[in-house]
């Protein structure tokens, strides 16, 4: 096992072996985060899948190209190229097939990758057979070889990673604008086709650049990854996208660091998987989209209306039909509230405990009845009186039925603020009958049993 | 050449429609529409399903191609008039899930007189504001736009053509599923821009409301039907010619003429 000294040393760069492959996948991560974030919101993950798998004919027939014309035929720059041709070339692929007949996206990239893939497979296995080919090497490019990384990768990253940022910078509003709401931009005449080949030829630059380091099979993952769990922290597109390439970038640092301990594992999959960490633990506690927040959320709405459903209870048992003078405290029998909704005896139990925490109601009595307290009818006068007037709003203005209001308005009351009722209020002045805070119910209230 | 196409769309009309046929995969969606709609009217298109509203209204936006025919917006295609047309999409035309806040999908609407690479300019937001401000979602404009309800979405894309401040509104069906009194809240605000002499074309699906919110309507069924003043085409004739024999809407409609007479 490396100890602490070596881990310091290759995570903070100092350890010369491993200085530049670690910067250059953190240069690939950030560049990866950034466009992932477009492609994802593009709603084009399965195009970049599809763009990156039909990358691989492309390196070996420059590679066939490069040799039968006498030159060197791992030249980095001429298999780069290649690849990006032939990406570009499945891209158009699909678009022909989806164009020009009726099979659907899916499978025309299903179609294209398998093929293309297949035939990059196909072209790896003639070369081995060439005389000249030394070929070793090339298959790096599926599985990505990260350690291979060398001087003439990182000065493409730093290229690639630079244009890529440059034009986020740059066209931000526009390509914000593309992929939100193509119509509306081409109506606006914007030029819809040349930003979507602009955001396509960046996505396939960051491909290529990363085949190296994480190979064509895994890239997507690293496109997609980052920019997936960003999206769990916020619901604001630069802040998405500047964490979607720290998350990127971070992977990038802490997936080659690993590799350099591990030296059987390849950095490209250690990459990946610790972007899928970082997936896992912003799904779980994202702040804005993550699971347990929403959980949370559903949690403190169901007490709330909870609570909201008891206290109205108690007021209308009450009230009894009467909606003029002082309503007087007395104790409730838990059945007659039990009677009023369908809800659980357990649940109820549990609403009257939080309202007795909170000061609302006396402690149950030995024959199970509730009383409210005199904060409790004032809290309980309130949200009924709020209740009434959201329901008097619908019938007024919404021309909602009366049979239907009920239920709509135990929706919507729990999602509107006080402000909402105190303007249906002002509206509403007429209604209140004289004497009385809460207006009277503008449908019979069946008492419980 | 060019003295004919002053003749025929005068720069005082905001939209004139000729010969317009548009094709998808060799079926025709609109055959031959000829159509003129005079300044400072309400309009409502509207016909059964598959009619071919929304291809009208992208046809006369260039956002789909067109097999034959010539659309002009005050004397003028499409290009040179552009900064007079604003357009609300259908509301599922995009993801509302999208991470942008109300704002920012209203202040889009000034991304054209921005131009290349300027970033959204503190006008362009206070612009927007006020937008959202007239559309009664001020409170709301910093909020995402998968947090607000449909009818308050819909009152979103509508800000956003207002700040476009265009002289014709292509708008592709506003009222679709909002709730009574976002319906109440839109027509008044199609009134107001009407009042500034704006023109406006609505595609609308509740045939029963027709003859209250607009005083011009377009009865379209691949081709015009009928087109003018509401009180003389949308009758029960024209109707039948659009809808065919689906009667229990043709009464309905019909009766709703009678009484708004």
């Amino acid at each position: 096992m490396p100890d602490f000294a070596d881990i310091w040393y290759v995570l903070f760069l100092r350890d010369y072996n491993t200085r530049l492959v670690v910067i250059c996948t953190i240069l690939l991560g950030c560049a990866c985060g950034l466009m992932g974030g477009f492609l994802l919101l593009r709603k084009r993950s399965l195009m970049g899948d599809m763009l990156s798998h039909a990358t691989l004919p492309g390196v070996g027939l420059a590679f066939m190209l490069a040799v039968s014309l006498g030159g060197n035929g791992k030249s980095l720059p001429i298999l780069l190229m290649g690849a990006a041709f032939s990406g570009v070339l499945g891209c158009w692929a699909v678009l022909c097939i989806r164009n020009h007949t009726r099979i659907k996206d899916d499978a025309a990239m299903g179609i294209v990758l398998s093929v293309f893939f297949g035939a990059g497979v196909a072209v790896l296995g003639l070369i081995q057979t060439m005389p000249e080919g030394s070929a070793a090497g090339l298959e790096s490019f599926i599985y990505g070889k990260t350690a291979s990384m060398v001087a003439s990768d990182f000065q493409i990253l730093v290229i690639v990673t630079i244009s890529v940022l440059i034009c986020s910078l740059l066209l931000f509003k526009e390509f914000r604008l593309l992929c939100f709401d193509e119509a509306f931009a081409a109506a606006l005449g914007w030029p819809v086709k040349f930003l979507d080949l602009l955001l396509l030829a960046l996505v396939t630059a960051v491909t290529v650049a990363g085949l190296q380091a994480v190979g064509l099979i895994l890239i997507i993952a690293f496109l997609i990854t980052p920019a997936a769990a960003a999206r769990f922290w916020t619901n604001q597109l630069d802040r998405m996208l500047l964490l979607s390439a720290l998350i990127g970038g971070a992977s990038g640092w802490l997936g080659a660091s690993l590799s350099a301990f591990f030296p059987r594992l390849p950095a490209g999959a250690l990459i990946v998987l610790v972007a899928a960490v970082c997936f896992v633990i912003s799904m779980l506690i994202g702040t804005e989209r993550g699971v347990l927040v929403r959980y949370l959320h559903q949690v403190q709405l169901k007490g709330r209306i909870g609570r909201q459903h008891l206290l109205r209870a108690l007021y209308e048992i009450l009230e009894g039909g009467r909606s003029q003078g002082e309503l007087a405290l007395r104790p409730v029998p838990f059945r007659q509230i039990r009677g009023r909704r369908t809800w659980s005896d357990a649940h109820l139990r549990d609403y009257i405990r939080r309202a007795y925490n909170e000061g609302l109601v006396e402690a149950p009595t030995k024959d199970d009845s509730i009383q409210l307290t005199v904060a409790g009818l004032a809290e309980a006068a309130h949200l009924t009186r709020n209740h009434r007037l959201w329901e008097l709003y619908l019938i007024e203005y919404a021309d909602v039925a009366t049979s239907r209001v009920d239920r709509d308005a135990d929706m919507v009351e729990h999602v509107l603020g006080e402000k909402m009722v105190a303007q249906l209020e002002s509206k509403l002045q007429t209604y209140r009958s004289a004497g009385s805070l809460v207006p009277e119910s503008p449908h019979p209230i069946i008492p419980g049993d | 050449m060019q003295n004919e196409q002053t003749v025929i769309s005068p720069k005082s009309l905001p939209l004139t429609i000729r010969d317009l046929t548009v094709a998808y995969h060799r079926k025709p969606v609109i055959w031959d529409i000829d159509l003129t709609i005079p300044e400072g009217k309400l309009v409502s298109i509207v016909g059964p399903n598959g009619a071919g509203k929304t291809t009208l209204i992208k046809a006369c936006l260039d956002l789909i191609p067109r097999s034959s025919g010539e659309v002009s917006i005050y004397g003028q295609p499409y290009k040179q008039a552009r900064q007079r047309v604003g357009y609300v999409p259908q509301r599922e035309s995009v993801d509302w899930d999208f991470p942008v806040s109300a704002l920012d999908v209203v202040a889009m609407g000034t991304y054209g007189q921005l131009g290349w690479f300027r970033r959204v300019s503190k006008r362009s937001k206070a612009l927007s504001m006020q937008a959202l401000e007239r559309v009664g979602l001020a409170d709301y404009a910093h909020r995402q736009i998968s947090q607000l309800s449909g009818g308050q979405q819909q009152r979103t894309f509508l800000a956003r053509a207002l700040v476009q401040d265009a002289d014709i509104y292509f708008m592709d069906e506003p009222f679709a599923a909002v709730d009574a009194a976002t319906e109440r809240a839109i027509v008044e605000m199609l009134k107001e821009i009407q009042e500034r002499g704006k023109t406006v074309l609505v595609v609308h699906h509740d045939l029963a409301t027709v003859p209250q919110y607009f005083d011009w309507t377009v009865l379209l069924n691949m081709r015009v039907v009928a087109a003018g003043p509401t009180d003389e085409v949308f009758n029960q004739q024209n109707l039948r010619r659009t809808y065919g024999g689906k009667l229990t809407l043709l009464t309905q409609a019909a009766n709703e003429v009678e009484r708004s007479r």
